[in-house]
């Protein structure tokens, strides 16, 4: 039933999210001028900024929202942590990383890579940050075939702190120009979102979200422990990796597109788990529901706010995001009990 | 039948078990005994496959080693001392994860009813829409036994006897269900499956006990009826304590703390 509603909550806001921004285009003519467009229900230059700008960064923020929802429940069922969320294992510092380091030495040191790549130099670098602190970690954590969740939590503090220190230094190097894209791109923004980018992220991302259904029994098993998941009859070895894979794919392509968007992954989840419980077989498919709605609800308020200018949207989400996890904190205090 | 050879388990460089031979039979209530340190808890997580070891363990004539996590959860079902839940999880949905191997044993159409059985079984009837995280200590406990029994819900499967293994499953209870407790495990006894149980109160060991294992050092001391393992001599070797044994009117030795001089 919550199901039905989420999806009917992200069409509406997907409409609603084509048909706002700089440029006035409501929602009846975008709809018409879908089924039929030779209508003439919108004209030429409509029509463009939609299929070619609106319509791109809907598809993106939808899929980023999802991902960083899905990524947010999936990370808190393995840590068994309610606060668990990409962004303190360190996958999101980095994919920070990966990114501030092509934005300060690709004019310099990582010259030919930058030129190689192109407008992806920038994606693939997020990318490959990510997907190093996640190997790193589990590297770190596994001994003799046995992941330590513990151990990798822990660890990821640890990585993620380090990340931080070679992106302050990294800041500190940087000229003034470089200074303004990385803080940019570090608040977090769906601002030049192309069909190429959406082409780049869509099969990483669609893949992982895919997979967390799988995910879920898992899950569930795990809110006992790792050794009464296993006492179930659980592969727990097998899930984790698969988790913490689905995690890095989703979360590392996510930063790489759209920067470091925050809240979603705590808030969503949470959130849904008042709403709904926390089975992970209802819980996943709703987070990623809730999350692309929510995405790109505050996409369509960081176009709209300082209009014809626009807000990061990373921002947006940690200006709501923060004080409605605190709001939700103190309204249940002591059911979060770590 | 379980049964164990040469069992040797090392955690780092220290032998937590050393060369532990023993056999828990279908239709009996084994329990493990032993001061702290003994080695009680390291031997039920080797059975339970959760630590490495030297030496042979069988199931029912099949090696532990050889055994997918699919292939032990059909088997046995374990109870774990304590279990605190991170996410507000109903009662019920809590005992259902007990099916989540798929081989209760129950019919088909009985398995969505199973959960609730379960719980009246642990005297909880009526609990299924409460949240775990509100129940006291002694309750989650036996919501734990109701999901545990949902896992191997019939003693005995396609010929096979299945097992219980509670790891001091009684010791955040109060009498009424600590007694509650262990006749459900006896009655799981009775009706072919196996139970091993790692108990501290040995008044319930020998009241409750087909057969005690006593565990002193990594190594089994002793090991026979009540009768046979709790006396005198022993628990002065190994538990370090002089305590006068008495036996209770059906035979059941027993001891009391007052009596240690």
């Amino acid at each position: 039933m919550v199901l039905v509603i989420l999806v009917a909550l992200l069409a509406a806001t997907a409409l609603f999210s084509l048909a706002s921004g700089a440029s006035d285009a409501s929602i009846l003519p975008i709809v018409r001028d879908w089924f039929a467009p030779a209508g003439g229900a919108l004209s030429q230059r409509s029509h463009l900024i939609i299929m070619e700008i609106r319509l791109p960064r809907m598809l993106l923020g939808a899929l980023v929202g999802a991902s960083l929802a899905v990524s947010g429940a999936v990370m808190q069922g393995l840590f068994r942590n309610p606060l668990a969320d990409p962004g303190i294992i360190g996958i999101s510092a980095g994919a920070s990383l990966g990114a501030a380091t092509m934005i300060v030495l690709g004019g310099t040191a990582l010259a030919p890579l930058a030129i190689f790549f192109g407008v992806y130099a920038l994606p693939i670098a997020a990318f490959a940050g990510g997907l190093a602190v996640t190997t790193l970690l589990y590297r770190i954590s596994t001994r003799e075939g046995r992941t330590s969740i513990a151990t990798m939590l822990l660890a990821g503090i640890a990585i993620a702190a380090m990340a931080l220190a070679f992106t302050g230094l990294l800041i500190y190097l940087a000229n003034d120009q470089q200074l303004r894209d990385l803080s940019f791109w570090m608040l977090g923004s769906l601002a030049g979102s192309t069909w190429s980018k959406l082409w780049a992220v869509a099969p990483i991302i669609l893949p992982a979200l895919a997979a967390s259904p799988f995910l879920a029994r898992a899950l569930n098993a795990l809110s006992l422990g790792e050794a009464s998941a296993a006492h179930l009859g659980v592969p727990v070895q097998f899930f984790k990796m698969l988790a913490v894979l689905v995690v890095s794919a989703a979360t590392g392509a996510s930063v790489a597109v759209s920067g470091a968007i925050g809240f979603v992954g705590i808030v969503c989840p949470h959130l849904l788990r008042l709403l709904i419980g926390p089975d992970h077989r209802y819980l996943l498919p709703a987070s990623a529901l809730l999350g692309a709605t929510l995405l790109l609800l505050a996409d369509a308020a960081s176009r709209t706010v300082v209009a014809p200018a626009e807000l990061p949207i990373g921002i947006l989400t940690a200006a709501v995001g923060g004080p409605f996890f605190l709001w939700i904190l103190l309204r249940r205090r002591g059911v979060i009990d770590l | 039948m379980i049964e164990t050879t040469n069992l040797s388990v090392s955690l780092g460089r220290r032998e937590i078990l050393s060369s532990v031979g023993m056999t828990a039979r279908p239709g009996e209530m084994t329990v493990i005994v032993g001061p702290n340190g003994s080695g009680k808890t390291t031997l039920m997580k080797t059975l339970s496959g959760d630590l490495a070891y030297r030496g042979r363990v069988m199931f029912n004539g099949i090696s532990l080693s050889s055994m997918k996590p699919w292939q032990m959860a059909a088997l046995r079902a374990v109870l774990p001392q304590a279990t605190t839940l991170a996410f507000p999880f109903t009662v019920h949905e809590v005992v259902r994860l007990g099916l989540t191997n798929g081989r209760s044993g129950a019919l088909p159409d009985a398995v969505a009813r199973l959960p609730e059985r379960a719980l009246a079984r642990v005297g909880l009837e009526n609990f299924s829409g409460r949240l775990y995280q509100e129940l006291s200590g002694g309750e989650q406990q036996r919501v734990q036994l109701a999901r545990v029994l949902c896992q191997v819900w019939s003693p005995v499967l396609e010929g096979q006897a299945r097992y219980l293994f509670l790891d001091e499953p009684v010791s955040s209870l109060d009498v009424k269900h600590q007694l509650l407790i262990m006749n459900v495990a006896r009655d799981y006894a009775r009706h072919g499956g196996g139970v091993i149980a790692v108990l501290h109160d040995l008044n319930l060991a020998a009241m409750f006990a087909d057969r005690i294992v006593m565990m002193h050092r990594g190594k089994i001391a002793a090991s026979g009826t009540a009768a046979d393992v709790l006396t005198e001599e022993t628990l002065a070797t190994i538990f370090d304590c002089r305590l006068a044994v008495g036996f209770a009117e059906t035979g059941v030795p027993f001891v009391l703390p007052q009596s240690a001089a």
